[in-house]
């Protein structure tokens, strides 16, 4: 299967909006997606990602802007007649037909003819890894394997675009670690344009060649996934990416990039992501694996251990600051609950964002 | 430290034994049901089957004999499904798109209601209804002929139109909400899913809707059409109960209650029971050639 057939080199949505009523669920998102891109949209639930998919899809009109690929407009378009595959949710497998009719849907659809029909089912079969398995009724598969028939009906009719909306959600946590690789494997085998919905940030950052982090149905930031996972431009994006300790205090000096700021009885540093001067309120963000209980000194939090949980190489727990602050943090070994430990930040990783 | 044999335990009492075998103490609730049924249904039921075997005069079959040999009772077959097999194949017909329509709708509630309606007023007062809406002097023909349509009244009563027309009101309402409930019972994102992959509206009621409808249509068709088989008091009122809608209830009615002949009126009841018994057996065997799982399109 090539999917070099569909020449086209972008796919752009200008100024994409979605409004129900007065509340707007996508406002202006903007974005050019390269040919053979892989594309996660990433926001917690109700940002708007399932809405932009929909829209993309034509299943659900937009209120404002356009949709573009190339300088073909194609949001006027019906669903139909956009030539895009998804894959849902649930997977939405027509229950009364097998396996290989559901993959072969698409192409009966075009009027394609029966033997390259099935030449391409067949290909599809063997891509998904579901030889033997053409003649079954979706109800007879499980959930793993609907979901390898839904992806294989969305790409063998060679689609421009592969809409995927949170496509692993409904599977249990191994699986989806193995479907996971398998999407990347056939995304890697076939170069499809795909548009991927997910609310997790594994899910994105192993997948994506960029990803759009949605927030309140406006683009937060757009990047490869090294640059959200060390660099969110902003405290809600760096939240969404981990950076669940944040510790508000007061900027004492600025170096270049390098800011210390106050918090409690502490001094903690990290780099800057907002432009910063002395005396400015401040938030440190760190992750949980940043942050490791250790010796007291001028540059350590004091907190009270509330939880202790054992990850094989290492321990995770929670602990409490004076100011009633919920640290996470990792250790080498087990601490007692209810007793006092020193919370170092690592300077190199924590960020400082303007309060 | 010494060997001890495991304990053993006892039989599995009466109770779990019994639960195994799916009996519990909510089974005895179906007894009533199972009594009544059995006292109004099952026993005269049986009574009647054996009466319509024994005739006043004649065999044993002699009751089936004159039926089959007399036109005037046997016709009554023919007029009856002339009449119940148009108005359920209509009724669906008319039922599916409407469901199509509401099931997209946020206030489904008004109407249902505006639909239910007929159900609840009874085929008496739907029947006097139309007799005088639908009468040489109702405000259909006035209506028409006021518009210059047409220059004399139109006969829509005391023939078939009268009685076809009662039973699409009466029995629509009950065609569509069990029309609707298949409708709704698919899961939207199929069609989203047949869209997508390039259907266009007509294939993908074709090829993903209505495969997936026939099982609940066919139990629809079933319903509909032995209640429409059933006609009697609309066809009495707004038919022509001595012509063209004599249809087979009369036929009993009439051998019951004005000949006396509660042996041969049985007989019919029989017949007319065997009829839609063919029936209704000839279309879930036809729905047994089609998928029938569930229609939602995975897991969750």
């Amino acid at each position: 299967m090539l999917l070099a057939s569909s020449p086209f080199q972008e796919i752009r949505l200008d100024r994409m909006s979605r409004a129900f009523g007065s509340h707007n669920a996508l406002k202006d998102v903007s974005l050019s997606i390269r040919k053979g891109e892989f594309i996660a949209l990433l926001g917690p639930s109700g940002c708007g990602k399932s809405t932009a998919l929909n829209c993309i899809a034509g299943l659900l009109a937009t209120t404002g802007g356009g949709i573009f690929i190339d300088d073909k407009r194609i949001d006027t378009l019906k669903p139909e007649d956009r030539g895009f595959g998804m894959v849902f949710q649930n997977y939405a497998l027509f229950p009364h037909m097998t396996v290989r009719q559901n993959i072969g849907f698409g192409l009966k659809m075009r009027s394609v003819a029966k033997a390259e029909i099935d030449k391409r089912v067949e290909e599809a079969l063997n891509l998904v890894r579901l030889q033997g398995q053409g003649h079954k009724l979706p109800g007879q598969l499980s959930g793993g394997q609907q979901q390898r028939v839904a992806i294989a009906r969305a790409i063998v009719i060679e689609p421009p675009l592969v809409l995927m909306d949170e496509p692993l959600s409904n599977l249990d946590a191994k699986l989806r670690l193995e479907m996971r690789a398998e999407i990347r494997r056939i995304h890697n085998q076939l170069g499809a344009t795909t548009i991927y919905v997910t609310h997790d940030q594994d899910e994105a950052l192993s997948l994506a060649d960029r990803i759009v982090v949605l927030r309140d149905g406006e683009i937060r930031q757009v990047g490869v996934p090294s640059d959200l996972y060390e660099r969110p431009d902003h405290l809600d994006v760096a939240e969404f990416m981990g950076y669940r300790n944040r510790l508000t205090g007061k900027v004492v000096s600025v170096d270049g990039a390098r800011v210390s700021v106050s918090v409690g009885k502490a001094t903690l540093s990290g780099t800057a992501r907002d432009s910063l001067k002395v005396g400015d309120a401040a938030v440190v963000a760190a992750r949980a694996d940043d942050v490791e209980a250790g010796q007291h000194s001028e540059h350590t939090v004091e907190a009270v251990v509330e939880t202790i949980e054992y990850r094989g190489r290492e321990f995770v727990g929670t602990a409490r600051t004076v100011e009633g602050l919920e640290l996470v943090f990792h250790a080498p070994q087990t601490a007692a609950l209810g007793s006092s430990i020193w919370l170092a930040i690592d300077p190199a990783r924590a960020l400082v964002f303007g309060a | 430290m010494a060997v001890s044999s495991p304990p053993v335990y006892n039989r599995l009492s009466l109770r779990q034994r019994l639960a195994l075998r799916g009996i519990d103490g909510v089974t005895i609730l179906v007894l009533p049901a199972v009594l009544f049924l059995l006292a109004v249904f099952v026993y005269p039921f049986i009574y009647g089957l054996v009466l319509s075997f024994t005739p006043k005069e004649g065999g044993m079959f002699a009751n089936y004999q004159k039926f089959f040999s007399d036109p005037f009772l046997y016709d009554t077959i023919l007029t009856t499904l002339w009449l119940a097999v148009p108005v359920t194949v209509i009724s669906i017909a008319l039922a599916l798109p409407i469901a199509f329509r509401v099931r997209l709708m946020t206030r489904q509630r008004l109407l249902t209601t505006i639909l239910v309606l007929p159900v609840t007023l009874g085929t008496v007062l739907v029947a006097e209804g139309l007799l005088n809406y639908l009468g040489p002097q109702g405000w259909f023909s006035r209506t028409l002929m006021l518009l210059g349509m047409i220059d004399r009244p139109l006969k829509l009563t005391n023939n078939y139109w009268g009685v076809f027309s009662s039973l699409i009101i009466t029995g629509f309402p009950f065609t569509f909400l069990l029309t609707l409930s298949y409708v709704t019972g698919i899961d939207p994102a199929l069609e989203q899913a047949a869209a997508t992959h390039g259907a266009k509206s007509w294939q993908r009621f074709r090829f993903v809707l209505l495969p997936l409808l026939i099982p609940g249509l066919a139990i629809a068709f079933c319903l509909s059409f032995v209640q429409a088989f059933a006609v009697f008091p609309s066809a009495v009122l707004l038919g022509a109960p001595a012509g063209p809608t004599r249809v087979i209830s009369i036929a009993a009615y009439q051998a019951a209650f004005e000949q006396y002949d509660y042996s041969m009126a049985s007989a019919i009841a029989m017949i007319m029971a065997t009829v839609q018994l063919t029936i209704v057996v000839a279309i879930l065997a036809i729905r047994n050639l089609f998928y029938r799982g569930s229609t939602a399109g995975g897991k969750g």
